[in-house]
């Protein structure tokens, strides 16, 4: 097998950033409802509310860590991989990386030390505002970060010269067409990440009987928010889809499986896109649905694949990924209904709603990655649509030292997975009450003060 | 116009960097203390940085930032050539970051291994950056001289980032660590002291170019406050280490600032070195800027935002003043 640099620095790349998006993707959703246990308890008194606050604010410095290391890897990363890219568009990249340093990294990490420790240093109040602005930071952080990449896939408010970006305006390239699509989007994929890994992981210690009352306060708070949530985010796709349809057909082609272009094209449920046959093979198709969708007229009309001859992504993993994204929030719509269907008849869910919702505790990780699969394979082979090709800005490592460095990066990731999952598993087999106890733990168990808890 | 701009994006990046490496430093530095110290210590030790660490190693991800901001082609170029050190540090700053929550979260029996990933990653991090600053210095070039050069420096600095572990310390423990800290800092002075006055002999005679920028007469003497402040700093830790009353009547902190002035020391001679080049002989800082209209949207944000960080720096510092026994969760 020969080794291509190219084809070897996309994987590291991706590797690298879909190891590093499932945790944002947790503190983000995370920060923010810690902030309401916070505030719950502060208005209301009850200690349930700070038992909850004190079991996930745990879990919450463990991702956060492991989201602040991958964080720092990827923003070496455009420098060590993608030097081209920086050369020629890094007058946008730059400062909008900038930004998300200055408003962003620096208010949250400095913060969390208060959020963490801080409670006997300062006023509950301060301590409150400390984990807002914690909160503050990671969507700050997101607005930024995305902000780039939807400039990257729909560019405005810039001009060439010699192949290099100049910028014309800033608001046109901050708040380029998919960027308010984008931020809707992945805001809410936070949030409803974060319910259901927090639903899950209290459902499992509400089966194992770790906790009391506190878990199942939890446990409602998130079922319901997840149940407004999830065909909230089922709209925002829809729209996003269709901003998507407007500024890069070739994607939305890809995502469709349309080969050719046509009026009243049909929604293809399952099939496998065959680019050598340029067709759908074993195609279930619904007639003249996606023209529906896309242009809410049965008789609409969608552009082909075959209009953009080596200018189209990959067609069957961004056809598949998507499939796996909707499917998952169908699921997710269908499981956190149920849910709160029999919590609301109930104080306490039955043994089966329990398991469902352990068995999706990590279903926001699924359709995330899927999502940004389909979003970013869908951009290929551009890195700035239409304008900067990925070929011509990759670096010229030879293939062996990437291959090198990309295996111990996956090597390294996958250690720290599974340490993440055993020390979610370990601290889940706490009960919240112990941790509150501070020096009083469980037998057994280490005291609390040594590190960021 | 373009010189200034230059000029300002050079000083932010390097103020950066230096803060960077004040900060990190004594972190990196306990890290790799770790080992020595008992079971309990290593707690004590670990809260010490607890608070701090994230935004510390924050500092980095500016300076790199502000690198890829203003002078984009330069920040491809080192970190293209500089791809296997960055790739090692980034793994050992991993393994460092996640030890921290890792040792107190994974059960008694991880807890040691994850003591030896936060010893390894911290050291090994050391390592790769003093290799990447010797490398740089030598214009990114990679020769007999050069390797050495870069070598030596890479032994170097671990040496020092320990020195400024024990002074850390000896401001946040009390007790059995709070002499354990001096003894560590007595035993690392003298080999700190040696790297760093061979670094600054072997800089010159390694390179010709910085040769000629120091050794030309009136600016030679000009740059005399250069060496003599480091010296007279290294004298004022060298002192203290061996009146430890002074220390523990509260003037640990002199250490701690004696140390950073020698930072800033280093960094003052390695940015007269350098400037104007960007990478010595190789790239001027005006031919690889950015375009000045995207400089001067970044300079609004810094100038708001950079006094900013540094106030709400100061005022975490301040809540978790004190001696580290006193940091828990409660
Ligand atoms: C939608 C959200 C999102 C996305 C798409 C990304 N990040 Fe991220 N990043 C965050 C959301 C985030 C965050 C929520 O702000 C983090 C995660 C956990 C954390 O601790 O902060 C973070 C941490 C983080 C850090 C460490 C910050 C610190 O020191 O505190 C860096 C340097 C980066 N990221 C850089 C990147 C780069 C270069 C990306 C793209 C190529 C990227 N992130 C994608
Ligand atoms: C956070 C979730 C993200 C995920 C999971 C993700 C995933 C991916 C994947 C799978 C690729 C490889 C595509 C291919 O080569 O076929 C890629 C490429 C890339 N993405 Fe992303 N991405 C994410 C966010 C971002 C962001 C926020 C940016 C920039 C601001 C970005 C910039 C890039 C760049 C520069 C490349 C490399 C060049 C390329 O192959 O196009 N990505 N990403
Ligand atoms: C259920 C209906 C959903 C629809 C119709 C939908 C639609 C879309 C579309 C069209 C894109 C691609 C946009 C583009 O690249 O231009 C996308 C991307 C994405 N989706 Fe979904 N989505 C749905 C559910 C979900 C769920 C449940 C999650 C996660 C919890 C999710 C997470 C993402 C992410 C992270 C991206 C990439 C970022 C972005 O481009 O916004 N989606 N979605």
């Amino acid at each position: 097998m020969e080794l291509d640099p190219f084809v070897l620095a996309r994987i590291q790349f991706a590797a690298n950033i879909s190891f590093h998006i499932l945790f944002p993707t947790i503190t983000i959703g995370l920060c923010w409802l810690l902030v309401f246990f916070r505030f719950r308890y502060t208005i209301t008194g009850d200690r349930n509310w700070e038992y909850a606050y004190d079991f996930w604010v745990r879990v919450f410095a463990l991702t956060f860590a492991l989201g602040v290391v991958s964080g720092i890897t990827m923003s070496f990363q455009f420098g060590t991989n993608w030097p081209g890219f920086m050369e020629r568009a890094g007058n946008v990249a730059g400062p909008l990386l900038g930004y998300e340093v200055l408003t962003a990294f620096f208010l949250e990490a400095s913060f969390l030390g208060i959020m963490l420790f801080g409670k006997g240093r300062v006023s509950n109040r301060l301590h409150l505002i400390s984990a807002s602005l914690v909160a503050v930071g990671t969507t700050f952080s997101a607005f930024w970060i995305l902000s780039l990449n939807s400039w990257m896939q729909t560019p405005t408010g810039f001009s060439l010269e010699d192949g290099v970006v100049l910028v014309e305006s800033w608001p046109e390239v901050i708040f380029n067409p998919s960027f308010p699509y984008r931020l809707a989007h992945m805001l809410l994929a936070s949030l409803i990440t974060t319910m259901f890994f927090v639903a899950g992981i209290s459902a499992w210690r509400a089966r194992k009987k770790v906790d009391g009352p506190a878990t199942w306060k939890v446990i409602r708070t998130c079922v319901f928010a997840a149940a407004v949530l999830t065909p909230v985010q089922a709209f925002v796709g829809d729209m996003h889809g269709l901003n998507t349809f407007e500024h890069q057909p070739a994607k939305i082609a890809a995502i469709e499986g349309v080969w050719e272009t046509e009026r009243g094209a049909p929604l293809t449920l399952f099939a496998w896109p065959d680019e050598e046959t340029r067709s759908n093979r074993f195609a279930i198709t619904v007639p003249k649905m996606a023209s529906w969708f896309l242009t809410h007229d049965f008789d609409g009309e969608i552009r082909g694949l075959n209009e953009f001859p080596d200018a189209h992504p990959p067609v069957a993993p961004v056809f598949w990924s998507f499939r796996v994204m909707v499917g998952m929030g169908l699921l997710m719509i269908l499981v956190s209904w149920w849910a709160a269907w029999s919590l609301k008849r109930n104080e306490r869910a039955g043994p089966r709603v329990l398991t469902a919702l352990s068995l999706m505790t990590f279903s926001g990780w699924i359709a995330v990655l899927a999502g940004w699969y389909v979003t970013e394979m869908g951009r290929q082979p551009w890195i700035v649509y239409g304008v900067i090709r990925t070929r011509e800005v990759v670096a010229e490592h030879g293939g062996g030292t990437v291959l090198a460095t990309l295996l111990v990066y996956l090597f390294l990731y996958a250690f720290l997975l599974v340490s993440y999952i055993l020390a979610l598993r370990y601290l889940s087999s706490k009960p919240a009450k112990s941790l509150l106890a501070g020096q009083q733990l469980v037998p057994g168990s280490p005291a609390p003060e040594g590190g960021t808890q | 116009m373009e010189q200034a701009l230059a000029l300002i994006f050079m000083s932010v990046m390097g103020l950066a960097l230096l803060i960077y490496i004040i900060l990190d430093g004594y972190d990196l530095g306990i890290g790799i203390l770790l080992p020595l110290a008992e079971a309990d210590e290593k707690d004590m030790m670990i809260a010490s940085i607890g608070p701090f660490w994230d935004a510390n190693e924050t500092w980095i991800v500016l300076g790199v930032g502000v690198l890829l901001i203003a002078f984009p082609v330069a920040h491809g170029i080192i970190l293209t050539s500089l791809y296997l050190p960055v790739t090692l540090m980034l793994v050992a700053l991993i393994l460092r970051g996640v030890a921290f929550d890792f040792r107190v979260k994974a059960g008694t029996r991880g807890r040691r291994l994850w003591n030896r990933m936060f010893f390894i990653g911290s050291l090994l991090a050391s390592l790769a950056q003093g290799w990447m600053l010797g490398v740089f210095v030598m214009g990114l070039e990679y020769h007999a001289v050069s390797v050495w050069f870069a070598a030596g420096i890479a032994l170097a600095l671990p040496a020092f980032y320990v020195m400024l572990g024990c002074a850390w310390l000896i401001i946040k423990a009390e007790g059995a660590l709070f002499e354990k800290a001096i003894r560590w800092a007595r035993r690392t002075i003298v080999p700190a002291g040696i790297g760093l006055f061979l670094v600054s002999i072997a800089t010159p005679i390694a390179s010709s170019e910085i040769a000629a920028k120091w050794f030309s007469l009136p600016a030679g003497i000009g740059l005399l406050p250069i060496p003599l402040t480091t010296l007279l700093a290294f004298a004022t830790v060298a002192w203290l280490l061996w009146h430890e009353q002074a220390l523990k009547a509260g003037y640990g902190w002199i250490v701690f600032l004696a140390m950073a002035i020698i930072c800033l020391m280093c960094s003052l001679g390695l940015a007269y070195s350098i400037y104007p080049d960007i990478i010595i002989g190789k790239l001027e800082l005006v031919e690889s800027l950015a375009h000045p209209k995207s400089l001067q949207f970044v300079l609004v944000g810094v100038a708001i935002a950079v006094p900013m960080i540094l106030a709400y720096t100061v005022f975490i510092y301040r809540v978790f003043s004190g001696k580290a026994s006193e940091l828990s969760y409660e």
